[in-house]
């Protein structure tokens, strides 16, 4: 081949091939577009006021808003008797959130120029900002005490391997009275079987609270997963139970909701939703017989809300704590749910 | 133009040094490594495409649990080297027409990469990426023998340091602008990294343009690199699998093999090292993911001039003086200093490294084994360092546990001081070799 043609043979193909690659990036942000309209059927969702204070007409349900359209990731409110219902949009963006007594934390995504960055905002009861915190990867779980004292949020650090493909997480917990921050809590003296125990690979996520001292937490380590209950004064994670991933502790304090490994399950969807009864150690499988990736939320002491993967991204889901019933849609399109009142 | 213009002139002008020197240096680099660092740095802009957005296409692309995937990740790795000897050997194999395959088994190991492309767009459960990388790795091992064959056979002995360092600036080039190609994808296609709810559009978009780039790569191989190598004389014998297997006799390969695997036992892997740099120099962690940007700047500004300098002093002597730097590196690292300063230098000592050391390696190694063998030789090398470094992984992690991070690079540090003294000595009889170099380019 003379070397003519060869440059017009590769001229030809970067013109085709630069052809089919534009395409396929014009024809994905025209898809990515079309999550700002409004899709028929979906839930109303109109702008208004949000007030993270004890509401006076009734219990409240907030979540983010996943149904597409111009609220889409905004932390809207709905009647919590009412899930169903027309939504109010606050016009706050937040990936994960969650709010207790006028104090909220929310986990936002910053565009950047080559790069998304995210961070972690303690919001006011007004749902402005108090104070932000540079978050070092891709937001999962946040939680508030119910005090309204202190907020905890995990992320997935995606960078800590150079390969990229090995992940670990990293949770952090401040006090919002004198923001006083605990960056990473694997800086914490785990103790593990009565001892104080070391390694590398230890990984901790999904804080629930008990009270502004008190919390429990994700403690994993060389392929196990633990609960464990933390002291944020004495800066210790004491294991308790194996095999126990997102727990989520029921108001009254005696039972903690997570996620379990079943054994012989698929890989990929290994866990389902159980309860444990902190005082004789006793587990209850839920009657939710499905793959569950979240930190559950009780709607009351006997009730469980949890996120599913649906059409939007997320639905929310309840099911009884005791094992009875069934799962039961809550409303389409929401993920990270809190109550207030 | 002073060139051409000299040319030009039937005048008996006496050449002038400089443009003579100029000339020279020039073809010091031939068309065919041009081309292949042009098909090597393509290629590396489509897969590191790729790797820079799997993780999170597999977290919140596909909200799949990817534990257990960085152990896939190291056995693929060890695997892509075995297969790299297979390469190495086919590729010293002869056509009908008597000629080595070096440019056909290249093809294919790029051809199976660039293939694993567009099926990333149809396969979305763990197992089966799983299927399609190991694959891609496939490709990777079968094609490295015969692309560094090919460059040694294309270039006069006296400067294969200096080629093989510019082969390798242009591939660290296609390393760094990879990620860069695909968040601006991301960002044109808008959305994907914000939205957690399984949204694959833009995921899709980054595949895409990655097809179509690594098309490109096999493509301009098939142009542009030339099918017949230098030094291949088709009326030769055609080494066997017997042949390869022999190869460890020659004493110049077995030495610089065996020097290859003792120092790459005691070279911590990239991901620990930057990790050390974080937790001991107090790095922010949002800037974590630059420090194997800083590491690929240096590799990628040094790669020539550390070349060139190899083709002077010698590259074994280069190779042993690369360690030593890395060496230099540790000592910084487990120093009291501290700062951005001392980062900064770290990461110029680790790239200065792989500046001295990865190209010239080859280059070493192509002195050592004819050129009917030259896949197969570099292969060996080659595979040996990798699965060397790869136990290294292995051990460097359990020691890490073991006794923690700062303990466990100053055992490596000991260890590696050790061997390349050991290495030294190994090394020292050959010589012989820069001697051979410069006699053949006088």
């Amino acid at each position: 081949m003379q070397s003519r043609t060869r440059v017009i043979v590769l001229l030809v193909a970067v013109l085709v091939l630069g052809a089919v690659g534009t395409g396929a990036v014009l024809y994905a942000s025209d898809r990515t577009a079309e999550r700002d309209r409004t899709q028929a059927g979906g839930p109303a969702v109109n702008p208004g006021p949000v007030s993270l204070q004890v509401p006076p007409n009734g219990r409240q349900l907030l979540f983010r808003n996943m149904a597409w359209g111009p609220h889409r990731d905004e932390i809207t409110t709905v009647p919590a008797d009412h899930p169903d219902g027309p939504r109010t949009a606050s016009g706050t963006q937040c990936l994960r959130f969650h709010a207790a007594a006028g104090t909220g934390i929310c986990l936002q995504a910053q565009r950047g120029a080559l790069e998304d960055t995210y961070r972690a905002v303690v919001l006011d009861d007004h749902l402005h900002e108090r104070r932000s915190f540079p978050a070092a990867g891709i937001p999962t779980r946040s939680r508030v005490s119910p005090s309204g004292h202190l907020a905890a949020w995990t992320v997935f650090v995606s960078g800590d391997s150079y390969a990229g493909t090995d992940f670990s997480t990293r949770t952090s917990i401040v006090d919002v009275r004198d923001w006083n921050l605990r960056e990473n809590l694997e800086d914490f003296t785990v103790i593990k079987d009565g001892h104080p125990y070391q390694a590398h690979d230890v990984n901790i996520w999904g804080v629930t609270f008990a009270d502004d001292n008190t919390f429990y937490a994700t403690v994993a380590t060389s392929g196990q997963t633990h609960l464990a209950r933390g002291d944020l004064a004495a800066r210790t994670l004491t294991t308790l139970h194996d095999n126990v991933e997102c727990p989520s502790l029921s108001p009254d304090g005696t039972r903690i909701a997570y996620k379990k490994r079943v054994p012989g399950l698929s890989p990929d969807a290994p866990w389902r939703l159980y309860v444990l009864d902190l005082a004789t150690g006793t587990e209850t499988a839920t009657a939710e017989q499905r793959n569950i990736d979240d930190q559950a939320l009780w709607s009351d002491d006997g009730t469980l809300l949890y996120a599913l993967p649906g059409d939007y991204g997320a639905d929310l889901w309840t099911v009884p704590a005791d094992g009875s019933g069934a799962a039961r849609l809550v409303t389409r399109a929401a993920v990270a749910p809190a109550y207030l009142g | 133009m002073y060139v051409a213009d000299s040319r030009s002139s039937k005048a008996p002008v006496a050449p002038a040094v400089g443009p003579v020197r100029r000339g020279a240096a020039l073809r010091s680099v031939p068309g065919a490594v041009l081309a292949l660092g042009a098909v090597s740095m393509v290629t590396d802009i489509s897969s590191e495409m790729v790797n820079a957005v799997l993780p999170l296409y597999l977290l919140t692309g596909l909200g799949l649990s990817p534990l257990g995937f960085g152990l896939l990740d190291g056995i693929q790795n060890g695997f892509s080297a075995l297969v790299r000897l297979a390469g190495g050997h086919l590729a010293d194999r002869r056509g009908r027409d008597g000629s080595a395959r070096h440019k056909a088994v290249a093809a294919v190991g790029y051809g199976l990469s660039a293939l694993c492309r567009p099926l990333l767009l149809f396969v979305h459960t763990v197992p089966l990426i799983g299927a399609v990388i190991a694959v891609d790795r496939t490709g990777k091992g079968l094609r490295t023998a015969p692309r560094d064959a090919m460059i040694s056979l294309a270039t006069e002995p006296a400067h294969r340091g200096r080629a093989f360092g510019v082969h390798r600036a242009m591939d660290t080039a296609g390393a760094l602008l990879g990620p860069l190609t695909a968040f601006l994808v991301l960002r044109l296609a808008g959305g994907p990294m914000l939205a957690d709810g399984g949204e694959r559009h833009g995921y899709d978009a980054v595949f895409t343009v990655s097809a179509c780039v690594a098309a490109l790569g096999v493509l301009i191989l098939l142009l542009f690199v030339p099918n017949r190598q230098n030094g291949v004389d088709p009326s030769t014998w055609a080494p066997s699998l017997r042949d390869g297997l022999t190869l460890l006799r020659l004493p110049g390969l077995r030495r610089l093999t065996l020097c290859a695997v003792l120092l790459g036992l005691t070279t911590v892997s990239d991901s620990f090292l930057y990790l050390l740099i974080q937790r001991r120099l107090g790095l922010s962690v949002n800037l974590f993911p630059l420090l194997p940007l800083g590491t690929a700047a240096a590799f990628l500004l040094l790669a020539v001039p550390l070349g060139s300098l190899a083709d002077r002093i010698g590259r074994r002597r280069l190779f042993l003086l690369g360690h030593g730097v890395l060496l230099l590196a540790y000592g910084l690292l487990l120093s009291p200093l501290r700062g951005l300063p001392v980062v900064i230098c770290v990461l110029v000592l680790h790239g200065s490294f792989y500046a001295a050391t990865d190209g010239v390696l080859a280059a070493a190694a192509a002195d050592t084994v004819p050129a009917e063998q030259r896949g197969a030789g570099l292969a060996l090398v080659g595979t040996g360092q990798a699965l060397a470094r790869f136990a290294c992984s292995l051990l460097f992690g359990a020691l890490w546990s073991a006794v923690g991070g700062p303990t466990a690079l100053a055992w490596s540090a000991g260890a590696l001081a050790l061997c390349v003294a050991g290495a030294a000595v190994v090394l020292r009889p050959s010589e012989a070799v820069a001697t051979d170099v410069s006699e053949e380019s006088a």
